[in-house]
Formats: C-alpha cells, structure tokens, sequence
C-alpha cells in the first residue's frame, strides 16, 4: 500500500511561512492499495487538496475518521468525490453513547456551521459506525478500537498483505498506563500497534509542555517513542504537530528528542506530502 | 486478548488514583484488578494474586455472611451486578490473608461501554465500622 500525508497539523489550521515545510492543514491520510483502491483517513483540511488531486471518475472512496473533532472533520464539506454524482463515499466513524455517526456527522453539516446538510451531498454516501468485527474493503483488513482521547476515538490498523499501517493522530497511551509501566496489555493502542510496518502517531507536544496539558488527549515526542518501541512497530511518524511549532521550533524538538531517546527504530516528523511504500 | 478496551483501562487507572477500594472484573467474572486500598482490605497485594478466575477469588477472600457462613460467589453483589447486569449492593464478610475478620459493605454495577458493549463489573467497597 501506498500512504501519503496530506494535513500534519493538529488541532487547528496553521497556514504561513514559518509552518510551510511541514505543513499548516490538519489530519488527512491517503491510503492506495495495490489494486488501487483509496482509503482517506480523517477529513481535516488537507482532504481539500486530495480531492482535487483524486480522478474525477473515481468509482469509490471510504473515509475512516478516528473522532469528529473539528481538526479531523472541517475539510469534510470541502472533498470534491461527496459532490461528485455517482461517487460511493463510505464514511466509518465512532457513534457516541446516545448519537448516530449521522446525528453526529450533521452537527457540523448543517446551519449554521456549513450551507449544505448531509442529505443535499450529490454522492452515493453510506456511513457506517465502528468499532465493530474487522471491517474489509477491497484487500483491506481493518480493525477499528478505541483510543485513549477525549470524546469518542478510534485508531486503525490497516492490513493489506504483509503490509500493516497502524494510525492515531489523537492519542494520549500515557494517561492510562503511567509511563508504560504496566503490562502491555494494559496500554491504550498496544494491540492497534503491535507490529505495525508504519505507526502514524500524535506527537504533539514537548515533555514540559506535555506537562501542562495532561489529559488533554496527546503526547509528548518522548513518550511516542517509547509507546512506537513498546509496541515493536518498525517505522514511527510524528503527526498532529501543535500550532504553536514553527518548522523552525519542529526541527529543533526533533532533534532534541533524538538524542535524548535514541531511538532502536526510525523516526522522523510528519511532512505534508509524504509517501511511504509498505510492502 | 492483545488489549484490555479502553474503558477498563481507565477505570484502572483512576482506581488507582483513588482512596476508594475498587475491584475490576471483566465479563466472564475474572479478576482484572484492585487498587491499593482494596488491597488494605482484602489482605492481598494485587502484584501477588494477579489476574485470577471468579472460581478463586471467590474462595480466596474467604467471603461469608455476617453470622460466619460461607458464600459462594454467586451470592457476591460484585458477582450478581455481572449476572443481572445491574447495579448490586450488599454487606458481607471476608477474612484476608491477615486473618482478620472484617465487615464490607459493597455497592457494584455492570461496565457498560460505548456501543453498548459489556466489558465486566466494578466494585466499590468500604469496611462497615469506617463510615
């Protein structure tokens, strides 16, 4: 499968110069399988420019969204395939307690947040709620859990072959397991991950700024990368960088956490444009 | 299983956050956890018991009404909030590895998480002479 970074920012759209290296839209993944079919993972801004770039005669896409938080959703309205005549779109996402994925979905969907309501969407649109049995889309394996966030959230592990892309933007394991001191089993997100080629993971803040924010739903750098090492994955990617991180303020933590972890795998900062070939 | 849900994982971790004793288990009624007060109580340390089947912390505790019978573990409210998948409270007896006798009163209710799904029970208990 083929993955790509279309929004890296967390939280809130960060345009301008000092964040244009690594991106200002929010969350937005593309998934490609081998037989071409497309995965979109998270509807934040950087979806905008994704359907753009997809064919205008693309038979279907499946949007897997994590939570319905603003940054993961505000793209959603502006995803060229939903007004597109004759598209299947297939939206998963978490229920809450009492609300429907839809009654939830048409929050943001409706006046006056947006112009247009969910049943005015010219597509074929399907939404379906997770978590539930591992959901299959073409050559896709995917399984759906929920995750240590504010609000109803779920991270992804997508399976395709030997393939295995595992994807939390919005994450916070160290809330629940006290600096992973207990049995892994008792990690937030250990079973999403386990193993995972690629882990896509929140890292949004520095220890110190970690500090002032716990239970706020996201990590510091540090504590994602004992998580991506607790876990075995192979690759770790640093997502939903904060809106206060300048490139400049990026590179600087980057480095800084390098040193201090050592990391046994690879690691490297979310970039907007990003590929990454699993085989 | 790889992973606990997520909702046991927090109840966890606020019960060991909190000066309540609470005592987690999951659907099938195996012991999944108890925090330290549970352990003053209990007479146990949760590291030396583990996780355990229903069949041997229902013994092991040594639980019996307040005139010394026995109890099987089907008569525990913790044990009956599982069964009936709903709230349960109750006074009983246990005698922990202390050998001390003491009199809890118990109040346990079915974890029910989101989408409906039945992840186990949680006990809150108190000894009766602390109230």
């Amino acid at each position: 499968m083929k993955v790509t970074l279309w929004g890296t920012r967390g939280s809130l759209p960060t345009p301008g110069p000092e964040t244009a290296r690594y991106g200002g839209n929010t969350s937005c993944v593309q998934v490609v399988g081998a037989d071409g079919r497309v995965l979109v993972l998270d509807a934040g801004t950087g979806i905008r420019r994704l359907g753009a770039a997809l064919p205008i005669d693309i038979p279907r896409i499946d949007i897997l969204l994590t939570h319905l938080h603003m940054d993961h959703l505000q793209g959603l309205g502006f995803f060229r395939p939903l007004r597109t005549r004759g598209v299947q779109v297939h939206i998963w996402g978490p229920a809450s307690v009492l609300l429907s994925l839809r009654a939830r979905l048409a929050r943001y969907l409706s006046p006056p947040l947006f112009p247009v309501v969910l049943r005015e969407l010219e597509c074929d649109l399907t939404l379906h709620q997770v978590p539930a049995q591992e959901i299959r889309i073409g050559n896709f394996r995917i399984t759906a859990q929920l995750i240590c966030h504010p609000d109803p959230t779920v991270g992804f592990r997508i399976v395709e072959g030997n393939a295995s892309l595992t994807y939390m933007p919005d994450h916070e394991p160290a809330l629940g397991s006290r600096d992973f001191s207990v049995p892994r089993d008792w990690v937030s997100g250990y079973g999403l991950a386990r193993g995972a080629d690629l882990l896509i993971h929140d890292a949004q803040y520095t220890q110190s700024e970690y500090a002032q924010r716990v239970g706020w739903g996201h990590s510091a750098m540090t504590q994602t990368v004992q998580f991506a090492t607790l876990a075995g994955v192979k690759q770790l990617v640093f997502f939903h960088h904060d809106p206060s991180h300048s490139d400049r303020d990026l590179d600087r933590m980057f480095a800084e956490v390098l040193e201090q972890t050592n990391p046994s795998i690879t690691v490297s900062p979310a970039m907007e444009g990003d590929t990454f070939d699993l085989r | 299983m790889v992973q606990k849900e997520i909702e046991v994982i927090l109840a966890r971790h606020l019960a060991s956050y909190l000066a309540t004793p609470i005592f987690i288990v999951d659907p099938e009624g195996n012991l999944l956890y108890y925090n330290e007060y549970a352990e003053a109580i209990l007479g146990y340390r949760f590291n030396e018991t583990g996780e355990m089947p229903v069949s041997e912390w229902g013994t092991i505790f040594q639980p019996m009404d307040k005139h010394g019978i026995p109890l099987s573990a089907e008569k525990l409210p913790l044990v009956m909030a599982l069964e009936s998948k709903h709230p349960t409270s109750g006074t009983i007896c246990i005698r922990g590895l202390d050998n001390v006798l003491r009199q809890i009163e118990i109040f346990a209710f079915p974890l029910i998480g989101q989408a409906n799904r039945f992840l186990g029970a949680i006990a809150i208990f108190w000894e009766a002479d602390e109230r």
